[in-house]
C-alpha cells in the first residue's frame, strides 16, 4: 500500500487552516510518529490519511490508490476508545461481521485477538466497564482482528497511566513487528523516543521536519523542533 | 364516601374473582395496545434512525414535526381515522370502523411519532460518539442503523414503553373509532368512561385499579432499564 503520499494537503475549517500545505511521503516500514504539541494538527492529519476527513485542497494517496479504496485495509485507533455497548468479544465480532467473515472464522479470530492482547479473561465483560488500559487494548485487539496492512493511532496512550501505557505500547510494537505499517500521533517526546523509526514534526498545521527517528532525536534541523525536544514549551 | 367504599369493595371482588367481562376487557386492551406499539415500533425505529443519520432538504422541519406529533391529541387522531374509515370515507369499503383493527390503527398513529422522535434523538446522540469508528471500519447505512439501534437498546426500550403507556391509557381515539361495543371493542378506558356515566362505579374502579397497576409496572420497567443502561454507559 505504501508509499503514503500527501501532496500539498490543506484542511480548512471556518477559514482557519488546521493543516496547511503539507507534503510528505512515507515509504519505509516500521513505526512513523507524527510528533508535535497539542493543536499541531496531528489528529486531523491522521484522519486525512485514513479518509475520515476530506482535504480542502491537495491530495492523499496510498500507492496508486485513492484513500477511500484502501480504508478497508487499514485500522484506526482513537484517543478516546470508541467501544460499543457490548461485551469485549462482541466488540471484536462487530468488525468481523462488517467484513463478512463466516461465523466459525469469527469465533477463532475473536479468541486469537483477545488472547494476543492479553484480554482472554475478560472476553465476556461489558467493554465499557473495562479499565482505560483494557479498553484501549481492546480497540487495538479489534484492529488486529481485521489484519490490516496499516494501523493508524491517535494519541493512544494520552489518557493512560504508565503501566497501561507500557502494555499498549507493547501491543503497538508487535503490530509493527508483524510487518505492518504503523503511523501514530503523539505529543509525548519520550514516547516518540521509545517507539519511532521515523518522525514527522508538526506545528500549527505545518510539517516542519521529517527525519529518521535517531537523527531527529539527536539534533533536528528545525530550530522549533530542537526546542520541543529540549523540553521547552513550544507554541 | 360510602358509595366509594362500596364500589371499591365490589371492584376488588371483581378482580379477585377474575370476572369474565373484566378479563375480556383487559385482554382486549392489552391486545390492541400491544399490537399498536409493536406495529409502530417496527417502522418507527428504523425511520427514526434513518432521519438521525441522513441529511436531506427540509430535515429540520421533519424533526420539528416529529417532535410536535408526540403530543397529538387522541381525539383528533380518532376523528381523522374515523373519517377515513367511515363508509363514506376513502377506506370505507374495508369495513374496519368499530373493530379492534381500527383501534390498533388509531393507537399506532398516536404512538408512532413518540417512538420515532425518541429513536431519532437516541440514535443521533449515539452516532456522535460512534461516527468515526463506524466510518473507519466501513459500515454502510444499513449496518450503521443496526449497530446504533442495538447499542441504543436500553433507551429505545424506554421509548417503546413510553409509547405503550400512552396507548393503554388513552380513551379519545379508541372510543371514536371503536365505538365501545360490548364484547367487541370495549377496552379499559372506554369502559371506565361509559360505566362512570352510567353510575356503575365498581367496574370502572376495578379497571382503574388495573390501569394504575399497569402504569406502575411500565414505569418500574422504565426506571430499571434506564438505571441499568446508565450504569452500562459509564
Amino acid at each position: 500500500m505504501l508509499p503514503l503520499i500527501a501532496d500539498r494537503v490543506s484542511y480548512i475549517v471556518d477559514g482557519k487552516a488546521i493543516i496547511e500545505d503539507v507534503s510528505f511521503s512515507i515509504r519505509g516500514a516500521g513505526l512513523t510518529v507524527l510528533l508535535g504539541p497539542n493543536g499541531a494538527g496531528k489528529s486531523s492529519l491522521l484522519k486525512l490519511c485514513h479518509g475520515l476527513l476530506p482535504p480542502s485542497s491537495g491530495s492523499v494517496r496510498w500507492g496508486e490508490a485513492d484513500v477511500a479504496d484502501v480504508r478497508q485495509k487499514q485500522a484506526m485507533v482513537f484517543q478516546r476508545p470508541v467501544l460499543l455497548r457490548r461485551s469485549a468479544a462482541e466488540n471484536v465480532d462487530h468488525v468481523l461481521k462488517l467484513r463478512g467473515a463466516p461465523a466459525a472464522e469469527r469465533a477463532r479470530v475473536i479468541e486469537q485477538s483477545l488472547a494476543w492482547a492479553g484480554l482472554a479473561d475478560i472476553a465476556d465483560m461489558p467493554a465499557r466497564k473495562l479499565s482505560g488500559g483494557e479498553q484501549q487494548s481492546l480497540t487495538i485487539a479489534r484492529a488486529w482482528a481485521l489484519n490490516p496492512e496499516v494501523l493508524l493511532l491517535d494519541e493512544p496512550t494520552a489518557n493512560l497511566d504508565p503501566g497501561a501505557t507500557r502494555r499498549v505500547e507493547d501491543l503497538i510494537r508487535s503490530f509493527a513487528a508483524a510487518g505492518k505499517k504503523v503511523i501514530m500521533a503523539t505529543h509525548n517526546i519520550a514516547q516518540a523516543q521509545r517507539m519511532a523509526d521515523e518522525v514527522l514534526f508538526l506545528n500549527h498545521g505545518r510539517l516542519l521536519e521529517q527525519a529518521p527517528a535517531e537523527r531527529f532525536m539527536n539534533g533536528p534541523s528545525n530550530p522549533l523542533a530542537a526546542r520541543f525536544i529540549a523540553g521547552e514549551l513550544v507554541e | 364516601m360510602n358509595e366509594f367504599s362500596n364500589a371499591l369493595r365490589t371492584a376488588v371482588q371483581l378482580l379477585v374473582e377474575m370476572d369474565p367481562d373484566l378479563v375480556e376487557i383487559v385482554l382486549l386492551s392489552l391486545r390492541v395496545s400491544l399490537s399498536a406499539v409493536i406495529l409502530a415500533a417496527v417502522f418507527a425505529l428504523p425511520l427514526g434512525a434513518l432521519v438521525a443519520l441522513t441529511r436531506f432538504p427540509g430535515k429540520r422541519s421533519v424533526v420539528i414535526l416529529m417532535n410536535a406529533m408526540m403530543s397529538l391529541p387522541p381525539v383528533v387522531v380518532g376523528l381523522v381515522i374515523y373519517l377515513l374509515l367511515s363508509h363514506t370515507g376513502p377506506f370505507g369499503l374495508t369495513g374496519l370502523l368499530f373493530t379492534p383493527t381500527a383501534m390498533i390503527i388509531a393507537q399506532c398513529v398516536l404512538v408512532f411519532p413518540i417512538i420515532a422522535a425518541l429513536t431519532r434523538q437516541t440514535v443521533f446522540d449515539l452516532h456522535e460518539e460512534y461516527d468515526e469508528y463506524l466510518r473507519s471500519v466501513g459500515a454502510g447505512t444499513r449496518q450503521k442503523i443496526a449497530t446504533l439501534l442495538w447499542d441504543g437498546r436500553a433507551r429505545l426500550s424506554t421509548a417503546i414503553l413510553a409509547g405503550f403507556g400512552r396507548a393503554i391509557a388513552e380513551v379519545g381515539a379508541v372510543i371514536i373509532v371503536g365505538g365501545n361495543i360490548l364484547h367487541s371493542t370495549r377496552v379499559m378506558t372506554t369502559t371506565i368512561a361509559l360505566e362512570t356515566s352510567k353510575g356503575d362505579l365498581a367496574m370502572a374502579l376495578g379497571l382503574g385499579i388495573i390501569l394504575v397497576m399497569i402504569a406502575v409496572v411500565v414505569n418500574t420497567a422504565v426506571v430499571t432499564i434506564g438505571g441499568g443502561a446508565s450504569q452500562r454507559t459509564v
